[in-house]
């Protein structure tokens, strides 16, 4: 792969992955966010596919098919399968705050994670790791969602946005992390999401809805 | 040798935990749990008296590491283990007899703290940094089905609330792990996540990204300690949580993450100079002391109230890091196990009472003396141990923070801290007292649902815990003993003077 052909396709990739985070923040309908993970989880499969083919890693071409795998697929299937169990709670009713100011935000984010990644890129400037504050807006338009979305499957959708911006910060950086590391890793969010999924069935179960502004009971 | 004792502490809990799965809770498995705690804690001896001799050592082709703060906390997370497991009998045969857990509930309840143990070993011994993440992370897994397990709105609702908070927390710590790796690779000799090779290296870091690096670590694993901000969490979970599992919380799963902090520190300090983590910790530290005092003196709730109790003292393990000094760190370390030992006597005894009472309201529980008057002892001791009052080992500890915190340089924060701790104290003295003096409400026996199927008499395995527990700790604060070595070369290690 020639210098230029790769430039370019890691900027289509980090685009396509920074601009499903942006579409998380647009739609409502949580059945059409589940799809923008599960595409941004593609796009981060290719970020790893363009930077396999760059290094010639037999590797990374690996790891390229296991977050494939694991994010575009395993993890969207299980959200699915939680959101066809919710009934009639299928749209994020009120989110705390509107679509438009949530867009506002994103570019507002997008700005901080510019100017804080700033030594990021310093450190070592290469294409790769000028890509760095793209993973870092998707991680801080994660968190935006995980705070100001109330349904539980929106924030579990926040959540994972986080984490697929900080492995793609993983894979810009370095690809030196181990391997136990890593697998370690992507077996732990799997158990979260696991985890979170069983806790939503038992929302329903005793709350009725998984709307979380039911969840009250505990404050001080 | 030295291997099988290095992963013993891991494997024995673990083996507990299959044993649990495959056998379920039934009378031949009462006391396994609390005999793989104390192996658990055997082993975390052997280790200590090893590396005060020898040194540190690694096993386990340098996965697994054991140097003399891993063998403290290992001591840390045995002791309180035996305790809380030893007091985990008595706790699911009342709650079996009262129907409000069944069998298969109590076997599970039994695999996943046995796991939890488990999980925390590896999260002290473990020598790679991305290793310890992932075994904090494992904790979080586990510890949420232990937080849910009551099904009540309420446990959902904390277990939700804990699942999400943590996670969000320890993601940060993995970004910091990953911005950390990437300030390595760039230096002479990339040294991965290897923590004694990192600390070596460390004076060659970039400081602009080891600067990211560290911020987001502390505020991560400071999400698991219960540091503020992102500390709202942990009433609810240890409010809700079974009463051992709760002990088990505040004693050890809050102090293993403050260990990673500790190992961040080191780091830190060699590469940015000693400044950078005192100021966040400082910050950290006053804000939760603020936060626990302001919620715990109108706090209605007594299992909450222990809870922001713990808050408080995760506060000061903060503040006494951030001073810095040897005294300092080796003061840390030991208020971590006599804050442990307390807490778990005090959860384990507070669980009793709502068993009696089966309420967790501090104005519904008077005169816990008149009707139980060993069990009321013990919980007054347990108050004032944790309050700090001399013979318990508290006493020495705080005494040694804050006499660090004048002498380092953070005198102003010392005097915020040491005014917040006076108004806590005043506050939970005033609900101890509302709780175990006074004259009983007329019919109070046969109030609440618990109350009437609870066995009447508090078992004497419970007493001998929460006693033996009372009696460890103001040993320790009479005389240190053997620990003072151990903890002198901890401090030695994570201020970089050897």
């Amino acid at each position: 792969m020639n210098e230029t052909l790769y430039v370019q396709l890691l900027n289509l990739a980090a685009g396509a992955f920074l601009l499903a985070a942006v579409l998380v923040l647009w739609r409502r309908e949580l059945a059409v966010i589940i799809r923008v993970f599960a595409v941004q989880g593609a796009a981060l499969a290719g970020i790893v596919a363009v930077l396999a083919g760059h290094e010639h890693s037999a590797e990374l071409w690996a790891v390229a098919a296991g977050v494939l795998l694991l994010r575009a697929t395993v993890l969207p299937v299980l959200l699915l399968r939680a959101l066809a169990g919710a009934g009639t709670a299928q749209r994020e009713t009120a989110p705390l705050v509107n679509v438009s100011a949530s867009l506002l935000a994103a570019a507002v984010l997008t700005m901080i994670a510019y100017a804080v990644s700033k030594p990021l890129v310093d450190l070592a400037p290469s294409p790769a790791t000028r890509a760095i504050p793209i993973g870092l807006t998707v991680v801080l338009i994660g968190l935006f969602v995980l705070v100001t979305r109330r349904h539980a499957l929106s924030q579990l959708v926040g959540f994972l946005l986080m984490d697929n911006g900080i492995t793609a910060i993983g894979f810009l950086t370095t690809s030196g992390v181990p391997l136990v590391v890593e697998l370690g890793v992507s077996l732990d969010v799997l158990f979260a999401v696991l985890v979170l999924q069983i806790l939503t069935t038992r929302m329903r179960a005793t709350f009725g809805d998984t709307d979380l502004d039911e969840l009250r009971e505990l404050h001080d | 040798m030295i291997t099988v004792l290095i992963l013993a502490p891991i494997l024995l809990p673990a083996a507990g935990s299959v044993l649990y799965g495959l056998l379920g809770w039934r009378r031949p498995t009462t006391w396994l749990g609390t005999a793989c705690a104390a192996g658990l804690l055997a082993a975390g001896i052997a280790l200590s008296i090893v590396v005060s001799v020898d040194g540190a050592y690694t096993a386990a082709g340098g996965l697994l590491r054991v140097d003399a703060l891993a063998a403290f906390m290992l001591i840390v997370i045995g002791a309180i283990a035996l305790l809380a497991t030893a007091a985990s009998p008595a706790y699911l045969d009342a709650e079996l007899h009262s129907g409000r857990m069944s069998t298969r509930a109590a076997g599970r309840h039994s695999l996943l703290v046995q796991a939890f143990l488990a999980a925390m070993a590896l999260a002290v011994l473990a020598a790679n940094l991305g290793v310890v993440w992932v075994a904090v992370e494992a904790t979080t897994i586990v510890t949420a089905f232990l937080v849910g397990q009551g099904r009540s709105r309420a446990a959902v609702e904390a277990a939700w609330k804990y699942v999400v908070i943590c996670s969000v927390g320890i993601a940060l710590a993995l970004l910091g792990l990953i911005v950390l790796n990437y300030a390595s690779s760039r230096t002479s000799a990339p040294a991965g996540l290897d923590w004694v090779r990192l600390a070596a290296s460390a004076p060659e870091l970039s400081p602009g990204v080891t600067r990211i690096a560290v911020a987001l670590l502390v505020i991560g694993f400071g999400t698991k300690v219960g540091l503020a901000p992102l500390h709202a969490w942990l009433p609810d979970a240890h409010s809700q949580a079974p009463a051992p599992v709760s002990a088990l919380m505040s004693g050890v799963l809050l102090a293993v993450a403050f260990s990673a902090i500790l190992r961040i520190k080191v780091i830190a300090d060699a590469a940015l100079g000693p400044g950078f983590v005192r100021t966040l910790l400082l910050v950290m530290a006053l804000a939760t002391l603020t936060v626990a005092t302001s919620l715990l003196l109108a706090q209605r709730d007594y299992k909450r109230m222990l809870a922001y109790h713990s808050m408080e003292h995760m506060g000061l393990l903060a503040l006494g890091t951030a001073a810095g000094s040897r005294l300092a760190i080796a003061a840390v370390l030991l208020h971590v196990l006599g804050h442990g030992l307390a807490k778990a006597v005090l959860f384990l005894g507070t669980g009793r009472v709502l068993q009696l009472t089966g309420t967790r309201l501090v104005a519904e529980v008077r005169g816990l003396a008149a009707r139980e008057p060993v069990l009321a002892g013990l919980l007054g001791l347990g108050v004032l141990a944790l309050l700090g009052f001399p013979p318990f080992s508290l006493f020495a500890s705080e005494l040694g923070i804050f006499r660090a915190g004048y002498a380092g340089g953070t005198a102003w924060a010392t005097s915020i801290a040491l005014v917040l701790v006076l108004v806590i104290t005043a506050a939970l003295f005033s609900h101890a007292g509302h709780m175990l003096l006074g004259n009983p409400p007329p019919g109070v026996l046969a109030e609440g649902p618990g109350a009437a199927t609870a066995p009447a008499r508090t078992a004497a395995g419970t007493t001998i815990t929460l006693a033996g527990g009372l009696v460890v700790c103001a040993a320790l604060g009479i005389a240190a003993g053997p620990l003072t070595h151990l903890l002198s070369l901890a401090a030695d290690i994570l201020t970089g003077t050897p």
